[in-house]
């Protein structure tokens, strides 16, 4: 059975002159393992879709379903704890929390199911340990380039050891060779931990790293 | 980490903004502490005078200020000794203990000191017309038994009086205050000099936490010869029965001292006791004004504070933060700046009020511990119900908004 099923997805924003078709009809299947690269104009849907795969945006109509978990009909409590353990997110901006260290930022998704403080703590080191990251544990994303603060976002999504991620241009602030890094690291990822990843991304270089390939326009799959 | 340590990190991360949420909630709390604290002793104060007094009766000169009573400023306007025998050879009933009482404002060695003539009661008692008139203590306590209410009334119990009556007093002895026993380093059988004229401290008195511990007792005569006031007083404290006091023995007197003031000491203190009865009140607005002003101003505080943290809300709800984990954050928070803001307004508050006390209302203050957790609860309240609002509306955000904003 495939990990994730999307059956006639579509999302419409209406505002007073126009309506956009953010999401229009979309059908999908994502096996375990995938490593998905999505690609598309800009404001084809692309950021939409994996925000509604993730639960943050409600469909307007269709199906998601994560194993036996329906996303469209599922409250904010269990969307929640759908993200909590089971989806990391990597996003183009990092969206790193300002505040707190590098070690901190990934502690966080441990913290949300309570585990105890030593074990964050040492997961976290282990995890950034894993990204490259081990001499910079304590600093603040302030201090950290945009290389390095986009492995603490993956270390962030890996903490807790998901059934998928997504990663919204995750190499979009960041020069070609760092790019390159990243898109290893996700790789092996992908093949290591059979962690299954939907990826957007404007590079075909990029795009080439994915065993799939799907492509928006206006909202539709082509 | 934990949601604690989350909330603290935050707050130590935008120091400067918490200064602004916090300054209407702190000053709200400061003012409300301050007016309260202030009015407590000053009721405190009030209750002491009564109790220290030993007179329910004042006879002061016309146009005498009742405030000359206690400061005994040195043109403070006199009355003539005859009056008390006016009083005595008048048949009037329900007149206990009698008193006149002379007093200036002196220095001694450089210190100021309040200094008083008193007639002793075995000398008034001694005068002949006082005998024979035959109103003796002992007649007057059956009629003004302390179960009457009449007597409550008034404020005053009978045995409290009685204690403040000193009987006898050498023309060359002097009764010391404590206050003023411990600035002179007076005690019992000390030689002082008071305006020239040596005295022999006869006694110490023991402290009362009013203006007679700053006050030196000597005989009428001898106060009136050093300050050169020869059959000149500045009071007669009487001690009037009080059922007599309800049946008009206040007007009694008026029609013998005519051209007096005659005042009941509940008159004196009405004043007080109805300045601060006002602050009471004057402090219950301003409760509700800091109920208002403070919730709103900490509420518009964590409004600012949720629009500027939107992206970061947005990847906690992103990383699996359900809209339950934002609320507790901010209320978290709220509840942090109420404990800080209810502290901070209760220490400024009590700084204020023991500073200003003794210069607005010449009493001194103390801090007054309840009220720290008065102002700790007041203060978490308010911030708790002035950030609801903006905690549900931080529920609502979007996160997707995290991805558009970058
Ligand atoms: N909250 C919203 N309200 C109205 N329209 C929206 C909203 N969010 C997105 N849209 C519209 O939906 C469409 C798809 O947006 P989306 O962000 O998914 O595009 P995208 O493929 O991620 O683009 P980009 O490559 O620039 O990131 C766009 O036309 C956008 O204007
Ligand atoms: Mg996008």
């Amino acid at each position: 059975m495939s990990l994730l099923v999307i059956e006639n997805l579509s999302k419409i924003y209406k505002s007073k002159k126009k309506t956009i078709h953010a999401l229009d009809n979309i059908s999908l299947e994502v096996e375990k393992g995938d490593f998905v690269t999505i690609t598309g104009p800009s404001g084809s849907g692309k950021t939409t879709l994996l925000l509604t795969l993730a639960g943050m945006i409600k469909p307007s109509s269709g199906k998601i379903s994560f194993n036996d978990f329906h996303i469209e009909k599922a409250s904010d409590r269990r969307l929640a704890g759908y993200r909590k353990k089971n989806v990391g997110f990597v996003m183009q901006s990092f969206a790193l929390i300002p505040y707190l260290t590098a070690l901190q930022n990934v502690m966080v998704p441990l913290s949300l199911v309570n585990s105890r403080s030593s074990i964050q703590k040492s997961k976290a080191k282990k995890v950034l340990e894993m990204v490259g990251l081990e001499d910079r544990i304590y600093h603040l994303p302030k201090e950290l380039s945009a290389g390095q603060q986009q492995r603490v976002a993956i270390a962030r999504a890996l903490i807790n050891n998901p059934s998928v991620i997504f990663a919204d241009e995750p190499t979009g602030n960041l020069d070609p060779a760092l790019s390159g890094e990243i898109l290893k690291t996700f790789k092996e990822i992908n093949s290591n931990q059979k962690i299954t990843i939907l990826m957007v991304t404007h590079s075909p270089q990029a795009a080439e790293y994915g065993n799939k390939n799907i492509r928006l326009c206006d909202g539709k799959l082509i | 980490m934990n949601i604690f340590k989350l909330v603290f990190l935050e707050l130590m991360h935008r120091k400067s903004q918490l200064i602004s949420g916090l300054v209407a909630i702190v000053l709200g709390i400061a003012v409300i502490v301050g007016i309260k604290t202030v009015t407590i002793h000053s009721e405190i104060a009030v209750a002491k005078k009564l109790d220290n007094l030993g007179a329910n009766i004042l006879v002061l000169p016309q146009g005498a200020n009742i405030d000359d009573y206690y400061t005994a400023d040195i043109d403070a306007p006199t009355i003539p000794m005859e009056y008390v025998e006016r009083i005595l050879t008048s048949s009037l009933q329900g007149v206990d203990n009698l008193s006149p009482k002379l007093t200036r404002r002196i220095e001694i060695n450089g210190k100021k000191v309040v200094l008083t003539g008193i007639m002793p009661a075995s000398e008034i008692a001694s005068k002949p017309i006082w005998q024979t008139n035959g109103l003796q203590g002992n007649e007057l306590k059956a009629s003004c038994s302390p179960t009457k209410t009449e007597n409550q009334d008034n404020g005053y119990k009978d045995e409290k009086l009685q204690r403040k009556v000193i009987d006898t007093l050498d023309i060359n002895d002097c009764l010391v205050g404590s206050q003023i026993a411990i600035t002179l380093s007076l005690k019992e059988n000390d030689k002082i000099t008071i305006e020239g004229k040596e005295f022999n401290v006869d006694k110490v008195l023991p402290e009362t936490g009013t203006i007679d511990d700053d006050r030196i007792f000597a005989h009428l005569t001898a106060v009136q010869e050093l300050l050169k006031l020869e059959g000149q007083i500045s009071a007669i404290e009487i001690m009037g029965c009080c059922n007599a006091i309800s049946d008009g023995l206040l007007n009694d007197l008026r029609n013998i001292l005519p051209d007096t003031r005659i005042t009941t000491i509940s008159q004196i203190v009405a004043t007080q006791i109805e300045t601060n009865g006002m602050m009471n009140r004057l402090s219950f607005v301003f409760l509700i004004i800091i109920i208002f002003v403070g919730g709103i101003s900490i509420g518009n505080y964590i409004w600012a504070n949720v629009n500027e943290r939107r992206k970061e809300i947005g990847t906690l709800r992103l990383i699996g933060a359900p809209k339950s984990y934002i609320y507790r954050i901010l209320l978290l928070k709220a509840i942090v700046l109420g404990v800080f803001g209810g502290i901070c307004g209760y220490i400024l508050g009590t700084i204020a009020a023991v500073y200003l006390g003794p210069q607005v209302a010449q009493i001194e203050v103390f801090p007054i511990t309840i009220y720290f957790w008065y102002s700790l609860i007041i203060a978490v309240v308010i911030s708790i119900i002035g950030s609801l609002i903006p905690a549900y509306l931080a529920g609502k955000i979007e996160p997707y908004s995290n991805m558009q904003e970058v």
